[in-house]
């Protein structure tokens, strides 16, 4: 893996430009606006991080926004469980070279005493939101960062770039606060909190292009590596702990690779044989299926799905 | 034509960004219009697809026919009640251009919608029934297009279809939409005949308008300059202070003993460039005290460079030591606005709450956010011929002319001039809401 650059105090000067902006740096400019802003307004910010690609882009975001100083904010990691071991290491690699803290929110903890029971489909994720809610209340956190982007469902598409939590962690879709020019209202009352996402106008395609474009470090899974997988639902599922294939389904040794990388009790794999980045922007670039569609049995749940859980204060 | 072809990576990197809103009536075929700019632009995945086509059939449409509103309408109640309640963002892309599109409802919350759709556009397009023509409704939404200076507007005219392409039925409401913009000081107005049900002229040229030879809805789409292309050419140099970052010992741990030299005094003046561009050696000036001074260095998101421009996040070192906290502004000398208690602004009220003389408000404008007054309702717009009535008070998703005063100087200049230096935000002290948008209208 290439390590993320070193927030680039030594590249040599860029000369001064005649073209337009691209659409990726005025998507960076925007991004890394709206971490400052909420910075600069809140006291205890926080940044949702599972070391899925788009919360690494957050991240990589918010070191380029306080260069040469470091990132002022911890990463919390909703923890269900059922990472791929892959990811936990990547993050734990990842937080310890920026120096930055992580806090973590166990599901485990919750279903071992009993305030949270397993599933009968045995995914954790709609599991998340209860100790994602008392982890922002016990540190504090009076507005979380996270990287959900509009493009990734038709509830997301209406969400706010600052977007307010009740004390119950509610999203009220039809009570939104209007949004313009880039003036961002971040009040709120003791108990509210804000959600904060900085990538709302980014694609897959633009996430790729500027993992591609700054050499941005990732988990291995989101390349093309052979897995013991099994087909259900369209999906190919790895073979491991948390799914196993039933008498029906057949192992098989594939060359796959991860578009979105969750639980993985919910997030199943695709055929690639991408396996550096360059390789990816081109497949996602021709891709026919969205990637939540593609890979995520629980946005397949229903077509509010996404919705309903956003109001009971999931990400 | 290339247009509609999906691009890979080396076009994705210079590809340029381009927000648009569109607007229109209930049964204008907005919808309709969207999903078939989507639908050509190659936007909407096979999976999006089929969960539309399975929910169109639910839904009584006849076999492999869509119902296009379902692509925007997100949330629960408006698929159930068949409305759209709130702008909904959409993405896509062809070889030139990366889109943003705010899909802003036309009837519930209409003002508070347009204006919330249209304050970040670099394009509105307003549809219109050709069979129709320019209605009471088409007229607001130019209103408030025009008062919000959105820099350019196309007029669809939609259904062309349903009045036979007729040229002539054209003709008389592209005369009446050319009308209607000059009443509204409307400039940089587009007339195109389209069927966005059929696809002439969204993304391909129809041969059934023949008589037309302007550019089809994505050609111009792709074709208009972007505000931030504006923004940055000729314009005074602008910088509203973010945060002020001092590392001192909190350098990144990436930092090695060379940087930790270099930035051991570190201090930098971080936000978005609003307008104008800068380079190293400019003479700058610092709201508020007028205090000049020299830039000796920018970062442009985080990487050292020599110069940077509209719409760039930097961080700025200067010569002196000077004070300047969020809510600064760094101008380019000569150039910096002089402080104000006090201006009359359009404003645009989106909260239930009628706005009071005599309210006591908050007031964000770039990065400071001051008590203000609400000193006098002056008028209230009358939409269709943008007239100024007396006034009282303004109701929700009412337009009219408020004056203000500020409990501290602010930098304000007409929203004519300069965008970000005119706009408000008014927002309620005790509960946090977003009550109204303004812009600064007078220059003293």
């Amino acid at each position: 893996m290439t390590p993320v650059p070193a927030v680039a105090t030594s590249t040599p000067r860029s000369t001064h430009r005649a073209d337009p902006l691209s659409a990726l740096d005025l998507l960076e400019a925007e991004a890394i606006h709206i971490i400052r802003e909420v910075v600069a307004e809140f006291e205890r910010p926080v940044l949702l991080f599972s070391g899925g690609k788009d919360s690494v882009v957050v991240l990589h975001l918010a070191t380029k926004a306080f260069a040469p100083g470091r990132v002022p904010f911890p990463v919390l990691h909703v923890d269900t469980g059922h990472n791929f071991p892959e990811v936990i290491a990547f993050r734990d690699e990842t937080v310890a070279r920026l120096g930055i803290d992580l806090e973590v929110a166990r599901v485990q903890d919750y279903i071992d005493d009993g305030r949270l029971a397993e599933r009968p489909d045995g995914t954790r994720n709609p599991l998340q939101t209860q100790p994602l809610l008392d982890a922002i209340a016990a540190g504090r956190h009076d507005a979380v960062f996270g990287g959900a982007r509009r493009d990734e469902d038709k509830a997301r598409a209406k969400e706010r770039i600052i977007s307010l939590r009740d004390e119950f962690g509610q999203w009220d879709p039809r009570n939104q606060r209007p949004e313009l020019w880039s003036l961002y209202n971040g009040r709120h009352l003791p108990g509210q909190h804000v959600r904060a996402f900085p990538i709302s106008n980014w694609t897959e395609l633009d996430i790729w292009s500027y993992i591609e474009r700054e050499s941005i470090a990732l988990p291995p899974l989101y390349y093309a590596h052979e897995r013991e997988v099994f087909r259900r639902d369209g999906m190919w599922w790895a073979v491991g702990e948390f799914a196993a294939p039933r008498d029906d389904e057949t192992v098989e040794r594939r060359v796959v690779r991860y578009r979105t990388v969750g639980d993985m009790s919910c997030t199943g794999a695709v055929e690639s044989d991408a396996a550096d980045t360059a390789s990816v922007v081109a497949e996602v670039a021709r891709s026919t299926l969205t990637e939540r569609g593609a890979t995520r049995a629980d946005d397949r749940i229903s077509e509010a799905a996404m919705e309903d859980r956003k109001k009971d204060g999931y990400f | 034509m290339s247009t509609a072809e999906i691009t890979t990576d080396a076009v994705t990197r210079t590809r340029t960004l381009f927000r648009f809103a569109t607007a229109g009536s209930v049964d204008d075929g907005k919808s309709t219009l969207v999903g078939r700019l989507l639908h050509d632009a190659k936007a909407i995945l096979a999976d999006q697809l089929e969960q539309v086509a399975a929910t169109s059939r639910q839904r009584g449409f006849a076999h492999g026919a869509f119902d296009f509103a379902l692509l925007t309408d997100g949330l629960r109640a408006e698929r159930e009640q068949g409305i759209t309640i709130d702008v909904a963002y959409r993405y896509f892309s062809t070889g030139r251009r990366s889109f943003i599109l705010a899909d802003c409802p036309g009837h519930v919350q209409y003002t508070r919608n347009m204006v919330t759709g249209s304050a970040t556009a670099d394009a509105v397009i307003v549809l219109v029934d050709a069979r129709k023509g320019i209605t009471e409704q088409t007229r607001r939404h130019l209103a408030v297009v025009s008062l919000l200076r959105v820099e350019h507007v196309v007029i669809a005219v939609n259904k062309i279809d349903l009045v036979d392409f007729d040229e002539a039925r054209f003709v008389e409401i592209e005369i009446d939409a050319e009308r209607v913009s000059e009443q509204l000081g409307l400039h940089g107005v587009h007339v195109l005949p389209v069927s966005a049900l059929e696809g002439d002229n969204i993304v391909d040229r129809s041969e059934r308008t023949d008589w037309y030879d302007g550019p089809t809805l994505l050609d111009l789409l792709e074709s208009l300059p972007g505000a931030e292309e504006i923004e940055s050419s000729g314009a005074d140099f602008r910088l509203p202070v973010q945060l002020v970052l001092r590392p001192q010992g909190g350098l990144a741990p990436t930092a090695d003993a060379a940087d930790a030299e270099r930035y051991r005094d570190f201090r930098g003046f971080s936000g978005r460039v609003s307008s104008g561009a800068v380079q190293v050696g400019d003479a700058v000036e610092v709201f508020p005290g007028g205090f000049a001074t020299t830039v000796t260095g920018i970062h442009v998101a985080g990487r050292e460079s020599d110069a940077a421009t509209a719409a760039q996040s930097v961080t700025l070192t200067l010569a002196d030591e000077i004070d300047a906290a969020r809510g600064a502004v760094i101008a380019a000398s000569g150039t910096l606005p002089s402080g104000r208690r006090e201006a009359v602004v359009e404003l645009f009220q989106l909260d239930e709450r009628a706005i009071v003389p005599g309210a006591r408000v908050l007031v964000k404008h770039g990065t400071a956010t001051v008590q203000a007054l609400v000193s006098e309702v002056l008028t209230r717009r009358d939409l269709e011929t943008l007239t100024h009535d007396e006034a009282d008070t303004l109701a929700v998703n009412e337009i009219g002319r408020v004056r203000l005063r500020f409990a501290a100087d602010l930098p304000l200049e007409p929203y004519e001039r300069n965008r970000a230096g005119g706009s408000l935000l008014l927002v309620h002290p005790a509960d946090g809401a977003t009550l109204a948008a303004a812009t600064v209208i007078d220059d003293h």
